[in-house]
């Protein structure tokens, strides 16, 4: 059984109104929506958040939602934890339905936000140990396992502190121990490591790891590549609302377009010089956008020199050149005509 | 781990609801002095000086503190049942979203504002018995203050609170955290000052239209029912009708508050 269905999953956000408002509501599809064309039946204005997304997630599985700022990822999320409620279609989470059963289904899971929102009027242990009353447990059962918590997540020491006198870092962990005190079924992470300096990031992944090898469920959204490549079981690639792929890392990379990717901005529109561009040997595919021209190479990057000397034969010149080898990244340029940050 | 395993034992909303409140309590506990400094200070120096210093220089009648007393009590009651809620959830939903650990509970949404609505009409109440014995021992023997109608008191207390505290529920999830200083100056302040608590309803008689358009405003009911349950001798409102009208302004802001915070809570 899939601990996570769903089916045409859909939410448009009513136009916002003329008077700018700020500081909506629950998971806002604040910039997460900005940028997202209105898709196939919205009316003006509307911005469609998500299209119409079927997933599943399995049992014990490291599954990750990677996509843009506005894919539309953190309206999945909200929608997965009762917070956001899908404009059509259906959501499932561990056999019970977000929209009419939403009790039972935040009964069976723990949410890590984007950014840790602990209660601050209260201390490390006292934010676990109400978190769990919340959930009906009682403190003697949740006593012992949120010191535990608090061990396993390097933290103990902290047990007693006031929340404003953690890191961020470790405020994360706390929100970690947060969203385990009642021991769910699903795990949410909501963009993990944002913000969080390259060691930390590492040591939460390998909690994450961890927990993954203790055999539950992670669901994960995250922008960063690296993150999903090395650590889920299965990605979802999400943009503007659609899903584009769904596979292992692995499958994914494999279907990236063969070669490095080289990436050259130009002083003008990139489109006349195709032609000449795809007849430089070891170049695999060219496109152009604007200024923009990405060349798939077999060669790595010795084809940029006989590359730079077409583009300027054809009267324009290079400004700027980046290289990326065969990667997610790689196929989510190909798919989506952008790069993911 | 696996979804097809025993599914959780439901959770009983009784006892999540207790362990809200007893989050509250704790957190209200820990700021008992800051909470107290802020909601009874204004009545507090009302007291000080309507209800000692004019008396004194005999500017006004020993019996304006007969009328005076309940007023404060009122006033005590409703501010900080108002702010009790209002602030946090500005702070909560506008800010640090502090109040997401407690939407994640495997209640219903509204349970979770119906807590804080009755959180904050447990902070309204002790700011009131905070306030009474400080007015007391300022303002000396009140001619005509009894306990003796119990029931009615507390039938008022708790509409009063309940109804001022939903206005605060609503106040907090509609108006945009820039404005919180807005709603004190053209909310709250003519809310007191028009709300037959520093003067008797019935003292209105000389202004007529005033008599009739302060009838709005909900604090009228809480401080008349007060002087009716506590200075029964003084003129005031009939309390049958002080009742239906708290009864119907605490189902109106409740309703109100409650939809307001759903709003909020739910994308």
């Amino acid at each position: 059984m899939a601990a996570i269905e769903t089916r045409s999953l859909r939410k448009v956000y009513p136009a916002p109104p003329a008077p700018k408002r700020r500081g909506g509501g629950a998971p806002s599809p604040g910039a997460s929506a900005a940028s997202t064309p209105a898709g196939a039946g919205a009316s003006r204005g509307e911005i469609v958040a998500l299209q119409s997304l079927d997933l599943e997630v399995r049992d014990g599985e490291f599954f990750g939602l990677l996509g843009p700022n506005g894919a539309g990822k953190t309206t999945t999320i909200g929608i997965l934890t009762t917070r956001v409620k899908p404009t059509s279609g259906s959501a499932v989470v561990g056999g019970a339905d977000v929209a009419t059963q939403s009790v039972q289904v935040r009964q069976r899971i723990g949410v890590v936000p984007q950014r840790p929102n602990p209660d601050r009027s209260l201390n490390v242990i006292e934010n676990l140990l109400f978190h769990a009353a919340y959930f009906g447990i009682h403190a003697s059962t949740s006593q012992p396992r949120a010191n535990r918590l608090l061990e396993q997540l390097g933290i103990a020491d902290k047990a007693y502190a006031k929340v404003d006198e953690m890191s961020g870092g470790q405020q994360q962990r706390l929100m970690i121990a947060r969203a385990l005190i009642h021991e769910p079924q699903v795990i949410f992470l909501d963009e993990p490591t944002v913000g969080l300096d390259p060691q930390t990031r590492l040591s939460l992944w390998e909690i994450l790891r961890q927990l993954h090898a203790e055999g539950r469920t992670i669901v994960m959204t995250t922008h960063y590549m690296e993150e999903a490549d090395k650590l889920c079981d299965r990605i979802a690639i999400v943009d503007r609302g659609q899903l584009l792929e769904l596979d292992t890392p692995e499958a994914l990379k494999q279907r990236a377009p063969g070669g490095t990717l080289v990436e050259m901005s130009l002083s003008g529109d990139a489109r006349p010089v195709i032609d000449a561009v795809r007849a430089v040997d070891g170049v695999l595919r060219v496109e152009a956008q604007g200024p923009l021209l990405r060349v798939f190479s077999d060669r790595g990057g010795r084809v940029i020199s006989p590359v730079i000397q077409a583009v300027e034969e054809n009267g324009v010149s290079v400004a700027n050149i980046s290289l990326t080898e065969p990667s997610l990244e790689t196929l989510f340029v190909s798919r989506t005509g952008r790069k993911l940050d | 781990m696996s979804a097809t395993a025993a599914l959780p034992h439901p959770v009983r909303a009784s006892s999540v609801f207790l362990a809200l409140l007893r989050r509250d309590v704790r957190v209200a506990r820990k700021e008992i002095v800051f909470f107290l400094v802020r909601t009874t200070m204004q009545p507090l120096l009302f007291v000080i000086v309507f209800g000692y210093l004019l008396p004194k220089m005999n500017f006004v009648g020993r019996g304006y503190q007969t009328a005076l007393l309940p007023g404060i009590l009122a006033v005590s009651l409703s501010l900080s049942a108002i702010q009790s809620v209002a602030l946090p959830m500005v702070q909560d939903f506008g800010w640090t979203k502090e109040i997401e650990d407690r939407l994640l509970a495997p209640v219903p949404t509204r349970l979770i504002a119906a807590e804080k609505i009755v959180a904050g009409m447990l902070q309204g109440v002790i700011a009131a018995a905070f306030v009474l014995p400080i007015a007391r021992l300022v303002m000396g023997p009140i001619s005509g203050f009894t306990f003796s109608h119990v029931g009615e008191l507390i039938a008022i207390v708790v509409l009063g609170s309940m109804a001022f505290s939903s206005l605060g529920m609503w106040l907090g999830t509609a108006i945009a955290p820039q404005q919180i200083g807005l709603m004190f100056s053209v909310i709250i302040a003519p809310m007191l000052f028009f709300g037959c608590a520093y003067y008797p309803w019935r003292g209105l008689d000389a202004v007529p239209v005033m008599k009739y358009l302060v009838l709005v405003n909900p604090m009228v009911y809480v401080a008349e029912g007060m002087r009716g349950a506590l200075t029964p001798d003084m003129p005031h409102m009939p309390l049958p009708i002080v009742g239906v009208a708290l009864v119907v302004v605490a189902a109106f802001f409740w309703t109100l508050g409650m939809r307001s915070f759903y709003k909020r809570a739910i994308g």
